[in-house]
Formats: C-alpha cells, sequence, structure tokens
C-alpha cells in the first residue's frame, strides 16, 4: 500500500508538471501585449519597454517558462499580480475560504442527499417515489445552475426579501450559492446511486443473503452499501471537481470574490500570473480529489489493489 | 436523433427497430417531440417573425411581455423571442458539432491506443490523466480566452474538454473486445492491423459513443451558456442565451423576463436531448437498462 501511494504521489507530481507547462504556454500565447494593457495606448515605446522588463515578458519563451517553473515548484511561489503588484498567494489565501465556505458545503449536501434519494429511488423501484426522483433529478440535470441560481435571486432576494442577493458578509450570504452550486451534485448523485443500488439488487450475494434469511435491513446495509459505494465515491470525486469548474460562474453571478471570480478577473485583466496560479491551484485541487478517491477505491475493493501492486511492480 | 442515424447507417435493416424501440419509452418520447420542436422553431421562426434579431427600437425598451412582443424586450428594444429563436440556432449548432467532433477524435486516440498497446497504449492514456486533471469548464475558460471571441473559437474550447472520458471509453471498449476470439480469428487469416481496427473493433465503440455524445450535447450547450455569461465565448450582439442571460443579470429586480425566458430556452433544449440521450442508453446498451 505504501509502495501504491507514494506511486500515485510522484504521478501527481508530474501530472502538475505538465499543467503548468501548458497553462504557462495558454497564456504565452494570448494576444496582445500586456504592459500595453496596462499602462494604455498612449504610453512611449521606452515606458513599455521598462515596463515589459519589470513584468519579465521580455525574455525568451523558454526562460519565461524555466522560471515560472521553477518558482512555482521549488520555492512555492506563485508570483505577483501585473496589475495589483500584489503577491497573489496572498490574494488568494484570503478568496480561498469564500470558494471552501461554498463548495465544501455544497459537495457534502449533493453527497448525501443525492445518495439517500438514489437509494430511496431503488428500493422503491418502480413505483412513484422512483419516478418522481429520477423525473427530478433529470430536470436538476439539464437546468443550468447559474440561470436557477438567478431564479432563486429573482425569488428569494427580489421578491420575498428572505436573504441577500449577492456579496459576503453573513452567514445568509452563503445559503443561496451553497444551494444553487449543490443541485446538479444531488441529481448526479441521485442517479449514480441509484443505478450503483440496482446494480447489486441483482448481484447474486445477495440473493444468497437472502436465501439464508438475513433481515431486508441488514441485507441493504452490510450487502449492498459497500458494493454501491463505489460509484458514489466517484460521484462525490465529481462533486468536487465540479466546485472547481463551477466556481468561476457561481462566484459571478452571486459577485462572491472567490478563487473562482480571481481566474476571471486574471482573464479579463490579461494579467497572466493570476490565471496561471488559480489554475494550478485548481489542478492541485482535482488531482488531490482524484488521489483520494483512489485511495478509497484501493481502500475498499482488494481488487484494485492487487492490481496495481501486480501492474506497478 | 440525427447523430444516431448517420452513424448507424451500416445497419440500416435495423434502423426501423432501433427507432421504434427507443420511441417506446416515454422519456425518449417526450425529448423527440421536444427536441423537433425547438428545432423546427429554431430555424424557421425567426423566418416568420416580423422582428430582426439586432432592430433596436427604443420605444420598446424593457417591454414585458405583450401581444405584439411575446416575451417581451431587452434593454435595447430587441424581441426577446426572435432573439431566443437565433440563439438557438448557435446552440443546437454548437452542441452537435462540437459533440461530433470531441467523439470523432476520442475514437481515433482511443482506437490507436488501445489496439496498438504496449508503450503508445501508456504514453497516450497517460497524457489523458493530464488533460482530464483540469474539468472541462475551465479547459474552455483557458482556451476561449487565448483564442478570443467567435464561433469556431468556441467549438474548439469545449470541444478540448470533452475528448479524454471519450478516449478512456473508447479503449476501456477495445480493451474488452482486443481479448476476444473474433480478433484472435481475424489475426489467425492475416487480416492487417488496420482493417482489425476499423473492420472489426470500431464497431464496438460507436453505441457506447453515441450514447455518451449524445449527453454531451447538453453538457455543451450549458456550458457554451455559461461561458457566454461570463463574457467569453460567443460575444454581444450575436443573440446567445448564455450572453442574453448576462444581458438581463443588472435587470433582475425590475425586468425578470429579460432572464426568465433565454434560461427555460437552455432548460428545455438540454432536456430534450438528454432525455433522447437516456433513451438510446437504455435501448443500444441493454446491460444498462434497469
Amino acid at each position: 500500500m505504501g509502495r501504491y501511494i507514494f506511486n500515485r504521489l510522484l504521478w501527481m507530481i508530474l501530472i502538475l508538471i505538465t499543467t503548468a507547462f501548458v497553462v504557462f504556454t495558454l497564456m504565452y500565447l494570448v494576444p496582445g501585449d500586456p504592459a500595453k494593457s496596462l499602462l494604455g495606448p498612449d504610453a512611449s515605446y521606452e515606458v513599455l519597454q521598462i515596463k515589459r522588463h519589470e513584468l519579465g515578458v521580455d525574455r525568451p519563451y523558454i526562460i519565461q517558462l524555466a522560471d515560472f517553473l521553477y518558482k512555482t515548484f521549488i520555492r512555492f511561489d506563485l508570483g505577483t499580480s501585473w496589475k495589483f503588484g500584489t503577491p497573489i498567494v496572498k490574494d488568494m489565501a484570503e478568496r480561498l475560504p469564500r470558494t471552501l465556505a461554498i463548495g465544501v458545503p455544497a459537495v457534502v449536501l449533493s453527497a448525501i442527499l443525492g445518495t439517500v434519494l438514489g437509494i430511496y429511488a431503488a428500493i422503491n423501484k418502480g413505483n412513484w417515489q422512483d419516478s418522481t426522483t429520477m423525473v427530478l433529478s433529470m430536470v436538476l440535470i439539464s437546468i443550468p445552475d447559474f440561470w436557477v441560481a438567478l431564479m432563486f435571486i429573482l425569488l428569494f432576494s427580489a421578491k420575498l426579501g428572505w436573504l441577500p442577493a449577492y456579496g459576503i458578509g453573513s452567514v445568509s450570504h452563503y445559503i443561496l450559492p451553497i444551494i444553487c452550486l449543490s443541485l446538479f451534485g444531488v441529481a448526479i448523485n441521485a442517479r449514480q446511486g441509484r443505478s450503483a443500488m440496482l446494480e447489486t439488487i441483482r448481484a447474486e450475494f445477495v440473493v444468497t443473503a437472502r436465501a439464508k434469511g438475513q433481515r431486508e435491513n441488514v441485507v441493504v446495509r452490510k450487502h449492498m452499501l459497500p458494493n454501491a459505494l463505489m460509484p458514489i465515491i466517484t460521484g462525490v470525486a465529481g462533486g468536487l471537481a465540479m466546485i472547481v469548474a463551477g466556481s468561476p460562474i457561481m462566484e459571478t453571478v452571486f459577485s462572491i470574490p472567490g478563487i473562482g471570480q480571481y481566474m476571471l478577473v486574471g482573464i479579463n485583466g490579461h494579467d497572466a500570473p493570476i490565471v496561471r496560479a488559480c489554475v494550478m491551484f485548481f489542478a492541485l485541487f482535482t488531482t488531490i480529489v482524484i488521489l483520494i478517491m483512489d485511495l478509497c477505491y484501493a481502500f475498499l475493493d482488494p481488487r484494485i489493489k492487487a492490481q496495481y501492486s501486480r501492474r506497478r511492480r | 436523433m440525427l447523430n444516431a442515424k448517420s452513424e448507424n447507417q451500416p445497419k440500416s435493416s435495423l434502423l426501423g427497430d432501433f427507432l421504434g424501440r427507443l420511441m417506446k419509452t416515454a422519456a425518449a418520447k417526450i425529448g423527440v417531440v421536444l427536441l423537433v420542436f425547438i428545432v423546427l422553431a429554431c430555424f424557421i421562426g425567426p423566418l416568420l417573425s416580423p422582428y430582426e434579431k439586432n432592430s433596436i427600437e427604443l420605444t420598446n425598451m424593457f417591454a414585458r411581455p405583450s401581444a405584439e412582443h411575446w416575451f417581451g424586450c431587452d434593454a435595447l428594444g430587441r424581441d426577446i423571442l426572435t432573439r431566443l429563436l437565433y440563439g438557438g440556432r448557435y446552440s443546437l449548432i454548437l452542441g452537435l458539432t462540437t459533440a461530433a467532433i470531441s467523439s470523432i477524435v476520442a475514437i481515433l486516440i482511443g482506437c490507436s491506443a488501445g489496439y496498438f498497446g504496449g508503450a503508445t497504449e501508456t504514453l497516450i492514456m497517460r497524457f489523458m490523466d493530464v488533460w482530464s486533471s483540469l474539468p472541462a469548464m475551465l479547459l474552455a475558460i483557458m482556451v476561449s480566452a487565448v483564442l478570443g471571441a467567435g464561433f469556431f473559437a468556441t467549438v474548439f474550447a469545449l470541444t478540448v474538454g470533452g475528448i479524454a472520458g471519450g478516449v478512456r471509453m473508447t479503449r476501456g471498449q477495445i480493451l474488452a473486445e482486443r481479448k476476444k476470439e473474433y480478433i484472435e480469428a481475424a489475426e489467425s487469416i492475416n487480416c492487417s492491423k488496420l482493417s482489425i481496427m476499423f473492420k472489426h473493433l470500431l464497431p464496438n465503440v460507436v453505441q457506447p459513443m453515441i450514447i455518451i455524445a449524445t449527453m454531451s450535447i447538453g453538457a455543451t450547450i450549458m456550458m457554451a451558456a455559461g461561458l457566454s455569461y461570463i463574457g467569453l465565448g460567443i460575444q454581444p450582439p450575436t443573440p446567445e442565451w448564455g450572453a442574453m442571460l448576462a444581458d438581463g443579470r443588472a435587470y433582475i429586480r425590475l425586468y425578470p423576463h429579460m432572464i426568465t425566458f433565454p434560461g427555460i430556452a437552455i432548460a428545455l433544449t438540454v432536456l430534450a436531448v438528454n432525455l433522447i440521450g437516456d433513451g438510446l442508453r437504455d435501448v443500444l446498451d441493454p446491460k444498462l437498462r434497469d
């Protein structure tokens, strides 16, 4: 197991380095001159040249890339913003709690609610509970979450005045974003959970357990749930990745200054260091989630562990 | 639907049977009817509409829904229904092209990985791991930042995110098939590698890929709307659904009709495609049928 984790960590670092390379190159290719967009069109050539040198964008691609990789991976320094001149790590540390305050509760909510709904539907397969849950989750998957957010703002903020529409400040500011961000995950997890559960319902070991006269709730809890857990873990991991993907839009809708919105600030302001730092953070987050997911798989399913240790050796 | 038809061409004798089975599920039936309605509305509707998509009528600024303007007008007095119908063309074409391109590319890469095996396979799959370590939406945001606004830039940005998943599926499917006896038989009668790949392995991938592609159309339409909502992707004054939502955001308290209708349009379209995708999965992949 130790060897497996070590291999996976090594692999993770490789993924991050490759991502860094891709992100750097993509942002390098963004058209436009950063010095010009910072100083305006009237700046003289000399001033622009000085600014370019200051930003380090007058160096050749390879040097800039090496510098970026060195700073990111050896010194853990994400650089300073071109526009604001502030250290990005500091800005991100300030914004991260807000992104997490929306994201983590949303994932927990969608995992619990979704799984429970899915299992409930599977147990009542063919009944109205099942079809209601499935219709509901189908509808939830099809509605864009940022539009749901807009509609919720319309209903709960503009019409009813129960909750604030945007910004941060109090706990109540986070209620709508959390709910809106979790809806898609609830639907996905409900569908996943249902089909995973249905698959195990038909499994032979469940038939055996029933045949030997095991009580129904023990069959569900001990035999079916652990086997149904794998796709559910996938669902949760996917949900965490969804947060990363969804945060730019959701934070824009609710005007929450989080990491996702920070990335958009970087993109709209042609502030490459910000974009690179945010993407690196998102990549780190996703790879950690995937690592944990794989470890859970290996822990739950001895077959996977065995397979890995055989292949890697 | 169109997708399924064209890609299923070789077994056209089965097509009628297949469509019959698809239409038996209530959900797929609703999906097909809804989608046909949306497609007809988007491609014929604008011809019947008395309004132009970008004609500005300041007397109608923020007009609420009425007999003349069914869905009301936006901040520049443009008819929202007309713009929605035009926007639908973009969304539908965007969704279809993106799904088609990314599944074809994914099949090609996945087939090469799955068939050739060995170092090629490891290399490709490792590369896919890296690729999918960033969610599709993030990749799309970055790529459209690089490429700028525009239809083809958006298609490319959205395509990039969808490939890695398709490659995984293709390769998994081929791994399972590669061990089967008919491949051994084909090898033993000296079939070339290429013909084994295209004649024997590829057909196994097509069906699951149609399902994935159909499902991805819905996701793509949503991502496209999301992109233009945050100011990337297709830009105003092109009537794009996400951009229309972004336009209406500022007037949410006073003129909610500006954000209500574009959202409903997105939701209905995605719902139609997803229902069809679900139905396709049930019909094409009996293993997954409950």
